[in-house]
């Protein structure tokens, strides 16, 4: 696809910059075609598609289960609470209750893959302004939830754990343990980065003031998740439209005025804590009972009953080859992704398969501010702008 | 005749200390891309090289090799002879500094007064700065040459930013100077022999550093900038420009830039621990050959003292921007530099007078 750039009159002399798909700094292949007079910015658009992976057609011939493992692949950082997106709305379309036990076990694992999703966002924007030795530090830790991820899910990143209906499995005993002890240890490495960053003169003046957005610009822009909280904006899904039994947890959600890549990172540092308070809170509260909901025609029986049981034969043959036939209708429902508002819509025509699916993908929205972000600025101001909105190519492209 | 003998062994002293000299900074120059590794490595919870040889000790090896293995791309619209030139400018100029550097007193042999440098220049101080500037030339003749806007980018960068700190970097040894009264970096050391006496006791060691901390601050940090290292190591600003300059480089030629940066980095710190911290100063005790020897160990450590510095500040220290390091510069560094020259001179006008 061709790029152009409108011309701006008075400013023919520029340098048109390419800046990606193969830039280190532009996670993953974002195209930023810049127009620069000298080192600052007079103009920029993007070129995106880069990863474009057709993931929102492909939904229109899967099974509502077999879709679970495409969204995985869109937001790669953060793939339970994409899963848990695609769950909650094919449940709400089929009016589906889910048992408390499950329900706290997804807001441990959104937690904690909120925090996942966060370190990778510190450590990139963090190499991308120069401060090597937080990059590691915060792969360090990923790597223990992952490995927490592992213990449930058998996957580190493409985990498909959650189900429509519930869970896919129990977790195995001692995960509980894991998750106390990283639970434990977090909080003195969350110290770590923050003594490296947060009042180092350079890391400040890197960062305040740049890339500053109004609360009004962001809502313009439809700017969600911390981006936007970072401009003072108090808007978190999880508080305003409670789901999977958010309303039962305490939490603050952070929020900063000034709107600059300071300020949002200052709020996701502070949502790690919240977060690990909220994984603290589930592993306390956590309620016995089943992990999937009683509806046999939606939800696979149980290994042993198929044994004994010729209706949960029949079930389970019915839902592998087939699938199940939600009722006829739409639905949006939309999640507190680390990214932002992360939205599912979904058709039903009453086939096993869903006849639509849309994803409102928070990094797509959120990469819209960016050119406002960088306008006047100068290049290194572009990559601390990239870094501070966290973008992840797989959910722009789908 | 006794004329020609004299003559000859001048000749034969000078091309022995040259081969030994130029052996020992090249392999110091890998080791401490070895060093760096390994120590950033520490500072970032991983091990670092380990494999080839033990505990990677092979590794600048390794990588000479593979850089030579390389294949060498030249960029299609690139100027061809300033593209070729550049680097072999930064290799050569990285490594005639060092030709002025002492590393240790002198010692007889055969009657002979040998002193360890290989030639002591009466403006040592002067010819390095001169060699070190002309430096700046390889890296803006980079960035030009290859036709591309990354390295265009990060050779206007370190232009402005070689020039700038070129100046704080003159001025903080200005001090120095002017209390030494040469520029000859064998007599810049001749007035830290000593110790400061409480009440008869030795104290501190005569060093510049403890009366010029103000010059050493000035020099060191505009020396970092110099060296083009983290927190200014804007000309390349990885995840800013790409590779900046050498962007376009690949093979021997991007090695060639790689060891100019780090011979550089010796070459700095060598300067710093002469001119501050009393060069080749040290205890000496033994017979005579470890008389001889041991003023290059002391010289050796305080210089691989400095380049931990530097290794340390990579693995803490994010990338400053550019007009900010500009700005540094000019409004911070060098004031403080001249108020260095200022202070200095006057009290030295007051101690004469």
């Amino acid at each position: 696809m061709p790029v152009t750039l409108e011309k701006i009159p008075g400013q023919e002399e520029r340098i048109i910059l390419s800046m990606g798909p193969q830039h280190p700094s532009t996670h993953g292949v974002l195209r930023v075609v810049l127009a620069l007079d000298g080192e600052t910015v007079v103009g920029s658009t993007y070129d995106i598609g880069y990863l474009h992976t057709g993931f929102e057609k492909s939904f229109e011939s899967k099974t509502y289960s077999q879709c679970i493992t495409l969204t995985d692949r869109m937001d790669y950082l953060a793939p339970l609470s994409n899963n848990l997106g695609f769950c909650l709305a094919t449940e709400k379309l089929l009016e589906l209750e889910i048992p408390s036990h499950a329900q706290y076990i997804r807001v441990l694992l959104t937690e904690l893959t909120r925090i996942q999703s966060h370190l990778v966002w510190l450590g990139t924007h963090a190499i991308d302004i120069g401060a090597m030795s937080v990059f590691l530090y915060c792969f360090r830790e990923r790597e223990e939830i992952l490995q927490i991820i592992e213990m449930v899910a058998g996957q580190r990143m493409m985990t498909s754990y959650f189900r429509i209906g519930g869970l896919a499995l129990e977790p195995p005993l001692g995960w509980l343990d894991r998750v106390r002890k990283f639970v434990k240890k977090f909080p003195s490495r969350l110290n770590e980065y923050e003594d490296l960053l947060t009042h180092n003169p350079i890391w400040v003046r890197r960062t305040q003031g740049v890339g500053t957005l109004s609360a009004e610009a962001a809502l313009a822009l439809g700017l969600s998740g911390p981006s936007l909280r970072a401009s003072g904006v108090n808007w978190d899904i999880r508080k305003a439209e409670p789901y999977s039994s958010y309303e039962k947890f305490k939490f603050e959600v952070p929020t900063r005025t000034e709107g600059d890549v300071y300020a949002r990172y200052l709020v996701r540092i502070e949502e790690m804590r919240q977060s690990l308070g909220i994984v603290q809170q589930a592993m306390d509260g956590l309620p016995e009972g089943p992990i999937r909901t009683n509806a046999p025609h939606i939800v696979l029986p149980e290994r042993e009953s198929m044994k004994t049981s010729i209706e949960a034969l029949i079930y389970h043959f019915k839902i592998v080859t087939e699938g199940f036939h939600p009722p006829v209708g739409e639905v949006y429902l939309s999640i507190e992704s680390p990214r932002g508002e992360l939205g599912f819509y979904t058709v039903s025509d009453g086939s096993p398969k869903p006849f639509r699916c849309h994803v409102r993908a928070p990094s797509f929205a959120n990469l819209q501010a960016l050119s406002k972000m960088i306008e006047g600025r100068l290049i290194a101001d572009v990559v601390a702008c990239i870094g501070s909105i966290d973008v992840v190519l797989g959910e722009i492209d789908r | 005749m006794a004329q020609f003998a004299e003559a000859h062994f001048f000749l034969i002293e000078s091309v022995v200390k040259i081969i030994v000299v130029l052996f020992v900074l090249l392999t110091a120059v890998a080791y401490v891309v070895w060093l760096e590794r390994k120590v950033v490595a520490r500072i970032q919870s991983r091990w670092g090289p380990y494999w080839v040889g033990p505990h990677g000790l092979l590794q600048p090896l390794a990588d000479g090799l593979k850089f030579l293995f390389k294949e060498d791309i030249v960029v299609q619209d690139a100027d061809k002879v300033i593209y070729w030139m550049a680097p072999f400018l930064a290799f050569t100029l990285a490594f005639l500094s060092i030709a002025v550097i002492p590393f240790g007193g002198s010692f007889q042999l055969f009657g002979h007064t040998i002193q360890l440098q290989i030639t002591d220049l009466n403006v040592g101080l002067l010819y390095v700065f001169a060699v070190t500037s002309l430096g700046v030339y390889s890296i803006a003749l980079a960035g030009w040459s290859a036709n591309s806007k990354y390295p265009l980018f990060g050779g206007l960068r370190s232009s402005a930013q070689m020039i700038s700190y070129e100046l704080s970097l003159g001025l903080g040894v200005v001090g120095v100077l002017m209390i030494s009264g040469t520029l000859s970096l064998r007599g810049v050391v001749t007035p830290q022999v000593g110790f400061w006496h409480i009440a008869g006791i030795p104290f501190l060691p005569r060093w510049n550093v403890f009366r010029q901390p103000l010059g050493f601050l000035v020099y060191f940090i505009a020396a970092i900038a110099e060296t083009n290292r983290i927190p200014f190591d804007l000309p390349e600003g990885e995840t800013e420009l790409v590779g900046g300059f050498h962007t376009e480089y690949s093979s021997f030629k991007f090695a060639m830039f790689f060891i100019a940066e780090y011979a550089n980095m010796v070459t700095v710190s060598c300067l710093a621990t002469l001119l501050f911290f009393g060069g080749w100063l040290g205890p000496l005790f033994g017979p005579y050959w470890l008389r001889v020897i041991l003023p290059v160990i002391w010289f050796c450590l305080k210089v691989f003292c400095f380049l931990f510095f530097y290794i340390w500040m990579r693995g803490t220290l994010p990338r400053f921007r550019y007009d900010q390091l500009m700005a540094f510069g000019w409004k911070v560094l060098l004031p403080l530099g001249f108020l260095n020259v200022l202070g200095t001179s006057f009290v030295i006008a007051w101690l004469h007078s």
